[in-house]
């Protein structure tokens, strides 16, 4: 069979990008800030001469490039992966060193930033993956992590206990999901319909109760507890990735177990595959006894529970406050990731880890004042996914009763 | 294990699915379901393996009455089924679509592979199968996903087996080889029910055969029974089998198939250098078993597919680059193989699917109106002519049989000027009394003197219908061989060996 041109065709798109902002970068520097202050042992600032990198990182692109077309067409083989994951590190160290030219970027903060904005797609993804592999698509992640922020916020606020809201949380996240298990398996509706449906119907309903009762009394209503970072001991000094990984409030350690056992549960344990065969073949899974659409509401629901712990991380985790429509469309971008995850926890986790990175970096630079225009940094990165999925990841297959219902006849 | 089913009626709406059916299996025998398309034998097997639940009579096991509420009840009391679509996951293993159900685990619900395995392993040594427990379903052969359902079925030691029309997709010599599980699965005194509507097969293993039709036992039948009698029993009049027609009078070979090949949507060849010409007055079967190309075959004739390369010629005019309109406009009349998908409009009505191809022109076309005087007289006529039976042309086609829907795609198909007829699968799932209607049709087409490229999945229709057999296999043509061929010579054709 031969080969599909695709990957040396992405390769070539992305070079070219690259060889635009070598061409384009300015001469100078770029200080690289890597410390905390509470590193156990600190690391120096250092400077890294912008045209030297690029035309390194470029170098590279354009190796990958000739092997991954070499192979492609005279030898019929596919592109390895290393060669992408090298071709893609390079890529990404030059827009970094290119953008921050003439400037000091603080690595751990750009990463702490990434991370907080992954966290809620982190959690939208993991629903997204625990309803589409049981055979339900999930287009309501946005209004599950909205209704999740929703009530954490209100729940906290007057009870005062941040585990209460955490809670409510998951359970407003549950129904939203039971409302769309509901009517998918149910009545059979068409589950994309539904599903915008519902993100419509949170955002009204929020925003209904937000302005008539939660605007009259904001101390009372919308002011709640936050959690506090802590700081786990060693790890959380290990330079670099500590003070990213492991200084972080409550929900964030959630979302680390989160990412662990649903990839565990899915992949290794009884329940877990049955999911998956329910989600790829009811009928044979009905067929061995196994109740369709039992497993079907509980999977969906379990996973509304967890983008609703991950909306709870809007209010509860970094605001202290709910505002009118704040998830702000990560819903969506949770369900990219989870498709350019392939349906895949960890894969999953790491494709929002990237959003995240991407939508920081727009902050970033504006903050400093790039001489490069906002709007185009905050195209590239998903200019680049796309290019990126097309390109690389290939033809990927969700679950294959994923969006059908299951009519037991 | 003695397994009765007592009296069992099912109702889908007015309609009876089974009326009041005995049905007896006992260990170490080979029970044969007999009957037509339609007749009520996979529902009755579907309320014994609880999928569906009886409105009346009983199952028995072992003389004790039992109530099974779903798969999972029959499956616990010994009763497995290997099901006419397979019941396994694509992307599974055969060890995880094994153990689906009854998984073996290890503490707090973690799945044990290693006694999954195992298990595979074992029953698979039993049977002679060689079977890996960690290869994917979806990359098996067909005949091979067959023997993991068949230890699907038996993993949970099952006593009694359900065979839900086995042989559908397997070749003949695939047929042959399920035939020899059964007799061995019979030795080690298993309990078979053996669905199928295939008369061969029931006079092979058969130790005792009941004739199901319209949803009722119409009687045993003695297994020594000739395929006439078997016949006559099932549709319930005297049929003759024998395709009845007079030696072939080829003419001219007017349509010629020269190096062609067509690549699907992912780049895969599934035509590779197609080669091949039929004369008027010829009709030329494409044999071969489901998915070996024949599909893309027909739709790179009419003009469907989209990426082809070689040549395919009528009358000397070149079909390929011409769109499906212009291909018909040449004089090729075309039966999809699936006839509510891509043969009719199942909303519109009898009338309206008549003229679908022509309904731009004279005389249907009236200005930018039909002209529903012609079209009703049209279709009053065709009605007749074809024997379709409906309650009238307002008729929507979703509510004609599956024999009558065929009648009107071939009525709409052959009253066109034709110097081409290709039908794929034109008897597929039709009872046997349209199936002779659609054989009368083909061979009257050919007399006429007209070419004709069928496409068969069954080597009787094959042998029965051709003048000379095209076997595919894996998008190839292995041999073009007269209809006379040996069956097991097309059976290992069939399979890739060319004879």
């Amino acid at each position: 069979m031969k080969q599909s041109k695709r990957t040396p065709i992405a390769l070539l798109v992305m070079a070219l990008v690259g060889l635009w902002l070598f061409i384009s970068a300015p001469s100078g520097v770029t200080m690289i800030n890597i410390s905390t202050d509470s590193d156990i042992f600190k690391l120096p600032d250092f400077a890294l001469n912008v045209a030297l990198i690029c035309g390194l990182a470029v170098a590279v692109q354009i190796a990958g490039l000739l092997v991954s077309g070499y192979l492609v067409l005279a030898k019929n083989h596919k592109t390895p992966r290393w060669v992408v994951i090298m071709f893609a590190v390079a890529l990404v160290a030059e827009i970094l060193i290119g953008l921050f030219a003439g400037k000091t970027m603080t690595f751990t903060s750009l990463l702490q930033g990434s991370l907080a904005l992954a966290v809620p797609l982190i959690f939208g993804s993991l629903a997204g993956v625990l309803s589409e592999r049981v055979g339900v698509v999930n287009i309501a992640i946005e209004g599950q992590l909205l209704a999740g922020a929703f009530v954490s916020a209100l729940v906290t606020s007057l009870s005062h206990n941040l585990l209460a809201g955490l809670i409510g949380a998951m359970i407003a996240g549950a129904l939203v999901a039971w409302v769309l298990a509901v009517f998918a398996i149910k009545y059979v509706v068409d589950q994309i319909i539904v599903g915008v449906v519902l993100n419509v119907l949170v955002v009204g309903l929020t925003n209904f109760i937000f302005s008539t009762l939660m605007v009259s009394n904001l101390p009372l209503y919308d002011q709640p507890d936050r959690y506090s970072n802590i700081l786990i001991p060693v790890l959380g000094q290990i330079p670099v990735l500590g003070p990213v990984l492991f200084n972080q409030t409550l929900i964030v350690y959630l979302m680390y177990i989160a990412v662990g056992v649903v990839y565990f549960v899915l992949f290794k344990t009884r329940w877990g595959l049955r999911v998956r065969a329910v989600g790829e073949y009811p009928k044979a899974a009905d067929t061995v006894g196994i109740n369709v659409f039992r497993t079907r509401y509980i999977s969906v629901m379990i996973g509304g529970a967890l983008a609703g712990l991950g909306g709870s991380f809007f209010t509860l985790g970094q605001v202290g406050a709910f505002g009118k429509e704040m998830t702000n469309g990560a819903g969506y971008i949770a369900l990219a990731a989870l498709i350019f995850g392939r349906w895949n926890p960890i894969y999953a986790a790491f494709a929002a880890l990237l959003f995240g990175f991407a939508e920081n970096l727009q902050y970033g630079l504006a903050i400093i004042g790039s001489s490069v225009p906002s709007e185009f940094l905050l195209m590239l990165p998903y200019a680049l996914t796309v290019v990126a999925v097309a390109g690389l990841v290939g033809k990927v297959t969700g679950p294959a009763a994923s969006g059908k219902a299951y009519i037991k006849s | 294990m003695k397994l009765e089913l007592r009296g069992i009626t099912k109702r889908f709406g007015a309609m009876v699915a089974n009326d009041n059916v005995n049905l007896v299996a006992q260990p170490g025998e080979i029970h044969c379901l007999l009957g037509e398309n339609g007749a009520g034998k996979s529902t009755l097997m579907n309320v014994l393996y609880g999928l569906y639940q009886a409105d009346g009579g009983e199952i028995l096991i072992d003389d004790k009455v039992v109530k099974f509420s779903g798969p999972g009840d029959a499956m616990a009391a010994g009763i497995g089924m290997v099901h006419q679509h397979f019941m396994l996951i694509p992307v599974f293993t055969v060890a995880e679509n094994v153990m689906l159900g009854h998984e073996p685990t290890k503490f707090g619900g973690i799945l044990d592979m290693a006694a999954a395995r195992a298990k595979v392993r074992e029953v698979s040594a039993k049977f002679g199968f060689e079977i890996d427990p960690d290869a994917i379903v979806g990359e098996l052969p067909v005949g091979v996903q067959q023997r993991v359902e068949i230890i699907k079925a038996l993993i949970g030691n099952a006593e009694v087996l359900i065979f839900d029309e086995p042989t559908a997709v397997l070749t003949p010599q695939e047929t042959d080889e399920l035939m020899a599980i059964m007799k061995q699965l019979r030795e080690a005194g298993t309990a078979i029910v053996f669905i199928t509507h295939k008369l061969r097969e029931v006079q092979e293993v058969a130790d005792k055969i009941t004739v199901l039709r319209l949803g009722k036992v119409v009687g045993e039948a003695d297994p020594k029974s000739t395929a006439n009698e078997l016949a006559s029993m099932m549709v319930g009049r005297a049929v003759d089998l024998d395709v009845e027609k007079a030696p072939a009078t080829p003419g001219k070979p007017t349509f010629k198939v020269e190096g062609l090949s067509a690549w699907s949507h992912s780049g895969a060849k599934v035509l590779d250098d197609i080669n091949f010409e039929i004369h008027e007055g010829e009709i030329l079967v494409i044999a071969g078993v489901q998915g070996n190309g024949q599909t893309e075959l027909t739709e790179a004739i009419i003009g469907m597919h989209g990426k082809t390369a070689g040549s395919i010629q009528l009358d000397g005019r070149e079909l390929i680059g011409k769109n499906v309109k212009q291909v018909l406009d040449l004089g090729v009349g075309f039966v999809p193989e699936d006839r509510t998908e891509d043969g009719l409009v199942a909303e519109f009505t009898i009338a309206e699917n008549l003229m679908l191809d022509r309904s731009d022109r004279k005389p249907f076309a009236k200005g930018l109106n039909i002209n529903l005087a012609y079209l009703k007289k049209f279709a009053l006529e065709k009605l007749n002519q074809f024997d379709v039976r409906a309650q009238g042309i307002e008729s929507k086609a979703a509510q004609l049989s599956g024999g009558n829907q065929q009648k009107v795609v071939l009525a709409r198909e052959l009253s066109r000027e034709l110097r081409l007829f290709v039908a794929s699968q034109p008897t597929r799932g039709l009872d046997v009394g349209s199936i002779e209607f659609v054989h009368e049709q083909i061979v009257a087409t050919r007399d006429s003197g007209i070419p004709v490229l069928i496409v068969a999945t069954e080597l009787d229709e094959a042998t029965q219908l051709g003048d000379r057999i095209a076997v595919m296999y894996k998008g190839k043509i292995v041999g073009i061989v007269p209809s006379n061929t040996p069956r097991a010579t097309l059976g290992q054709m069939m399979a890739g060996i060319s004879a």
